[in-house]
This record gives C-alpha cells, sequence and structure tokens, in this order.
C-alpha cells in the first residue's frame, strides 16, 4: 500500500510544482469486494491528468467530478459508492463491494 | 492537505521513517504523527496502523478521523549477483521493495549488471549484520556457493525476516540443512528457509526463476496458502 501511495504523492506533488491545480482522493474503508485498499490513491489535476486509482476504474469518473468541485471550493468530500447509493451516485460498484473515499485539495 | 505537510511526508519517505498521516474526514485537517502531536488516542491508532501495515478509521470526540500509514518500503536482499539476481530485481522492484545485492565477487557485482541497485561488497556475514534483515525484509541465496550463501543464512534465521528463500535442490538443500545445524541451528529454525526456492511452476529460465521467487515472496508477505506450501522433510 505504502509504496504505491509513495508514487502517487509524488507524482502530485510534480504536478502541483508545475503550476497545477491537484486534488487527492484516498479510499478511507471498504466493505466487502472492493479491488482496492484503503488509502489507495487517485490523484487529478484539474486539466484532466489521472494517477494512481480508487477502484478497478468503476467509480474514478464519480470521483473526478467531486474532485472538480473540491478544487474549486477548496472544500474536502467524503463520497460513498456502493450498491445502495446507486441512484445518488449513478455508479455502483459492479462486484457487490462499499467504498469511501476522502477527496481533498493539494493547496 | 497542505504543500508544507506533503512535502513533510515526502521527506520522512526519502528518510525511511515510518509515518502515520492522520485526517480528520469532516473538515480535512491533517497531522503527521509522530513530528505533530496528536491526542492519545489517534496515537495509538497511529502506532497500530504502523504496525500492521494497515490504515484505521476511528471515531474521536465526534468526528471520523482516518489514519493512514506509510512504512519505508519492505526490502529485498538478494544474496549473489547472479543471472537469476539480474532477473529478480526488475520484478521486485515496482512491487514496492527496496533491493539490495550482496555479493563480495566484484566481477558480477557491477553497477553495469544490476544498474541503480545498492550493491555490497562485503563478506557475506558482515554484510548481513550491516543490513540487519527486519520483519518487513525477505532474503534470498542465490550463489550456490556454501561459502557464501551459508553466512547469509546464519545471519537471516537469527533475524525476523519474514522471508528466507534459498537456491539448490533437495540435494543440496539436505547438506545445507546439515551444514546449519552444526552450525548451532534447531529444525524449527530451519523450516523457515524456502529450498527448493520459490513457488512451484516448473520454472527453467532465469526469468521464470525469478518470477517464482517473487511470487512466492509475496504469498508470504500476504499470507496466502501458497506461500506456506509443503516441503518434504529434510534429515540434518
Amino acid at each position: 500500500m505504502s509504496e504505491t501511495s509513495e508514487d502517487i504523492l509524488a507524482t502530485a506533488s510534480a504536478w502541483a510544482a508545475q503550476g497545477e491545480t491537484v486534488a487527492l482522493a484516498t479510499v478511507v474503508q471498504t466493505w466487502g469486494s472492493s479491488p482496492r485498499p484503503p488509502g489507495s490513491r487517485l490523484a487529478m489535476t484539474a486539466s484532466g491528468k489521472l494517477a494512481g486509482s480508487v477502484s478497478g476504474g468503476c467509480i474514478e469518473g464519480a470521483v473526478a467530478d467531486a474532485a472538480r468541485q473540491t478544487m474549486a471550493s477548496g472544500t474536502p468530500q467524503v463520497l460513498d459508492f456502493g450498491i445502495t447509493d446507486e441512484r445518488a451516485w449513478e455508479v455502483g460498484l459492479a462486484c457487490g463491494g462499499k467504498v469511501k473515499v476522502f477527496v481533498e485539495k493539494l493547496a | 492537505m497542505k504543500a508544507d505537510l506533503l512535502a513533510r511526508l515526502q521527506a520522512a519517505q526519502a528518510d525511511k521513517q515510518p509515518v502515520a498521516l492522520i485526517t480528520r474526514l469532516s473538515d480535512g485537517l491533517q497531522l503527521l504523527w509522530p513530528q505533530d502531536e496528536a491526542p492519545a488516542p489517534l496515537v495509538e491508532a497511529a502506532r497500530t496502523a504502523l504496525a500492521d501495515d494497515a490504515a484505521q478509521n476511528l471515531d474521536y470526540e465526534g468526528a471520523a478521523w482516518f489514519v493512514h500509514p506509510h512504512n519505508p518500503p519492505l526490502r529485498l536482499i538478494i544474496v549473489g549477483a547472479v543471472h537469476i539476481a539480474q532477473a529478480l530485481v526488475p520484478m521486485a522492484q515496482p512491487l514496492g521493495f527496496a533491493v539490495t545485492v550482496v555479493d563480495p565477487r566484484r566481477a558480477w557485482a557491477t553497477a553495469d549488471r544490476f544498474p541503480g541497485i545498492t550493491l555490497i561488497h562485503e563478506w557475506t556475514d558482515d554484510a548481513m549484520a550491516q543490513l540487519a534483515p527486519d520483519s518487513r525484509t525477505a532474503v534470498v541465496t542465490l550463489t550456490h556457493d556454501p561459502k557464501l550463501d551459508d553466512p547469509a543464512l546464519d545471519v537471516s534465521l537469527k533475524s525476523a525476516a519474514f522471508y528466507i528463500g534459498a537456491l539448490g535442490s533437495r540435494r543440496t538443500h539436505a547438506k545445507r540443512v546439515a551444514r546449519l545445524t552444526e552450525m548451532g541451528h534447531g529444525a524449527e529454525a530451519l523450516a523457515r528457509i524456502k529450498s527448493p526456492v520459490g513457488l512451484d511452476i516448473e520454472a527453467v529460465t532465469a526469468a521464470e526463476i525469478g518470477l517464482s521467487i517473487i511470487a512466492e515472496i509475496v504469498a508470504v508477505r500476504r499470507g496466502a496458502a501458497l506461500g506456506t506450501r509443503a516441503r518434504p522433510p529434510v534429515a540434518a
């Protein structure tokens, strides 16, 4: 976990140094068969660059949408994904798991 | 995350210091432990997270907190700068292992053969004593030469290394077990040595043997059943 997290942080840091607006998403809790463990990170820029992952790819789009809001407002968010939240987020985990993701701006 | 906290986190990682990033999810407030002081329940969660290398969630004073451990990389110590080592190194790195190659034979352990890898040319017992394998370290001996492998195994067996593997056939290993028994190691300690090394995938080439070894290391690290495959007991 720590090894991949480290790479994502280095990438996020490098983007920030280039003047990009950067947000970080981190898996904080999982239930059932979610593909990425707590601590997994996804870094994003306002210009649309992506590094890392918080799922097998099924929720990254929704996380990126939330990250754009957080990059604009500076306010962090906690996102819940899972079967029970399908209607709210219009995405869910095909694997049937649930995952909680923290989104923050790198400021 | 504030830029200065990210810089401190990256500095700790560069110094190979274990740190825990503690986040209050409601507003994103963050602490880096142990550099920053934290209330006792959060410190306890940080210690647990680092010891187990697993993130923790807890409620403290009515708020949800996330405790994210950032341990130094796992280590892989390869004894023997041989062809299989050359195959193993580039597989181990993306899996999160900081790799060190030990071989006093300078003709083998060259920067040409192992670009960017820490090479140690001292005798293997001195080298291993310096490297001090811990519970986040895997050791594999590949020289096939008892003069080099045995001292490294001797030090490793006295350590908490989570994986100890030794290249060699069953016959070679039986002789090795006899020698290590004479050096004072008991049957239980010797059973820690994975030999023949690697998962049984009928590996033939150096790359296939490297794959079998790194797969076994991952299996042991993750507690997979494959990592505990029975090997016939070897009589000393």
